[in-house]
């Protein structure tokens, strides 16, 4: 299984094995790992899956579909990288990924 | 304070119990926890059973909140299919439905709502459903097919959502309201009018002011004599809290739910509650219910910091999501009280309205399939400072500008 590692705001390390087809979300809520509160569960309507995709990934990773960038249009804690986990694959091709949680979701 | 012997239990495995569990270990809770519940899966999602559950687009494994070895590896023990019949606050201990003793040191009540039933002639009959559980969808789900007659009394959230899954599921869907518009009492007259064209527009037979007589085999008879078909019946006319077990020990407000302070703690110091069970402190300093999955995380969160001596989260700004048809609803804060509504936009299929209090700020946002919208409607009423209200008011003003600060 590919191994993703979620760095927390406080930069303590989680690395934890996703299956291949599960989301990024997935794997940080079913691992505790958190930071990531996913309130609706991957439908993509309440940006608290938020994450910074480590700039060596983001060619692996792809950019923001439409309605994840009209989430994160406005998230408080917007960056360049930023995606929302919940539409994140895990193919295995994403395996060694690094994700860091920005400081709120909220 | 807590060592590895204080035993936390948590009744009730919904969204808020599931949550509170996950919070407890991740703040370090160092003992031991049980979670305890009356439904016999998995704790899971309860939003997608009027939307992709019902509509055949969701599976069991997608449907729960976390996987079953999830509680093992957190040290949680989840006792499934359990019922907790009453709670004895002076000895610390809940007894259960097959008559066992379970003491805690911390009791976390998440028991969530029931839907709420009309005392109706006929209300009773088999083919009269209500919405609140999986058992509760599998029934309505085997009920709706292509072309059976579904009447939903109750124009709200849920008996919106299952109209429009029922109209996705090829049944004709009926739906009948006391009030003079839908979603009466949770949106403003604007989002109530915008739903409503939309339910006509999917072939809803939408029907206001109609008073219900009663339920007979095969219609439903209205207050004017005349009746309209029903293969079933939904009843979506609210939920109460589910607050029985909390009432065994008085802890329940006589006129139901579960009162907490702003770490979900209750009278009782040794017990907390987090929910859809509770009445809890709101934005502007009123107390309230709030039936959504992210008040009943907020709580969870709140609880469980609580319990570890962390310092309490800061409070969020209420959300709640909706989606019918191919609308995506979302609304952020409490339009109740607001001194005027800002309209950002609208279109045939998208909606933004923007409620300001006395001072100009944004108290709550509508939106329909506007993400934008909402996302920065949340931040704004978050930052609460006064907004231009004419800016707001034309979409060819970007709404960072607004938003920032
Ligand atoms: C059909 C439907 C659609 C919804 N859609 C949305 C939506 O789109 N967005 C949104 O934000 N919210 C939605 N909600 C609301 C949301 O699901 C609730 O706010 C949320 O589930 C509340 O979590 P909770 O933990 O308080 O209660 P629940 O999730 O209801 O969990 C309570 C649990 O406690 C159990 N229980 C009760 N009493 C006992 C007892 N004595 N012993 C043992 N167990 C007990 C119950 O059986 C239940 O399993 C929807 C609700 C429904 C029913
Ligand atoms: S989990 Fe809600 S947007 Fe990702």
């Amino acid at each position: 299984m590919p191994k993703i590692t979620y760095i927390e705001h406080n930069g303590t390390e989680h690395v934890v094995d996703v299956a291949i087809g599960q989301t990024v979300m997935q794997g940080a809520v079913d691992n505790n790992v958190p930071g990531i509160d996913a309130d609706c569960g991957g439908e993509c309507a309440c940006a608290t899956c938020h994450v910074f995709v480590d700039p060596a990934w983001e060619a692996k990773t792809g950019t923001a579909n439409e309605q994840e960038a009209s989430m994160l249009s406005f998230a408080a804690t917007k960056q360049d990288n930023s995606r929302l986990s919940c539409q994140i694959e895990v193919t295995a091709a994403l395996d060694g990924l690094v994700v860091r949680m920005p400081e709120a979701q909220h | 304070m807590a060592d590895a012997s204080s035993r936390v239990v948590v009744v009730g495995a919904g969204h808020g119990g599931s949550n509170a569990v996950a919070f407890l270990r991740q703040y370090g809770w160092p003992g031991e926890i049980l979670l305890v519940g009356d439904e016999p899966i998995l704790p899971y999602h309860r939003p997608p059973l009027s939307k992709a559950w019902l509509k055949g687009e969701a599976t069991a494994e997608s449907l729960a909140l976390r996987p079953a070895d999830f509680y093992p590896k957190q040290r949680v023990t989840l006792r499934l299919g359990t019922r907790v019949e009453a709670i004895d606050r002076a000895a610390k201990a809940l007894r259960l439905a097959d008559g066992e003793s379970l003491a805690y040191d911390h009791l976390i009540l998440a028991t969530g709502a029931r839907a709420r039933r009309i005392p109706l002639p006929g209300a009773d009959a088999p083919h009269v459903l209500t919405l609140r559980n999986a058992a509760d969808a599998d029934a309505l789900k085997a009920a709706i097919g292509p072309g059976k007659r579904v009447v939903v009394i109750g124009a709200g959230w849920i008996g919106l959502e299952v109209a429009a899954s029922a109209r996705a599921l090829g049944a004709e869907a009926c739906v009948l309201e006391a009030q003079d518009r839908v979603l009466a009492r949770v949106a403003s007259p604007g989002l109530s009018a915008f739903v409503d064209a939309a339910h006509r527009a999917h072939g809803v037979d939408l029907r206001l002011k109609v008073g219900v007589e009663a339920i007979e085999a095969g219609a439903v008879r209205l207050a004017d004599g005349s009746r309209v078909p029903a293969d079933l019946v939904l009843l979506g006319v609210g939920a109460a809290a589910e607050d029985s077990l909390a009432r065994t020990c008085g802890l329940a407000e006589p006129t139901g739910g579960i009162r907490v302070d702003h770490n979900a703690c209750t009278a009782d110091p040794a017990i907390h509650a987090i929910g859809d069970c509770t009445i809890r402190p709101l934005p502007g300093g009123a107390t309230g219910r709030l039936e959504s999955v992210p008040s009943a995380t907020e709580q969870a969160k709140a609880a469980a910091a609580h319990l570890c001596g962390k310092p309490a989260p800061a409070p969020e700004v209420p959300w709640f999501w909706s989606d019918q048809y191919e609308l995506r609803i979302q609304v952020a804060g409490l339009a109740q009280g607001a001194a005027r509504a800002v309209t950002r936009l609208r279109t045939t299929d998208k909606l933004s309205v923007f409620h300001l209090d006395a001072m100009g700020r944004v108290q709550a946002v509508e939106a329909v399939s506007s993400a934008p919208d909402f996302m920065a409607g949340k931040r704004l009423i978050g930052l609460g400072k006064p907004v231009d209200a004419a800016a707001l008011a034309d979409p060819a003003q970007p709404l960072a500008a607004l938003a920032v600060g």
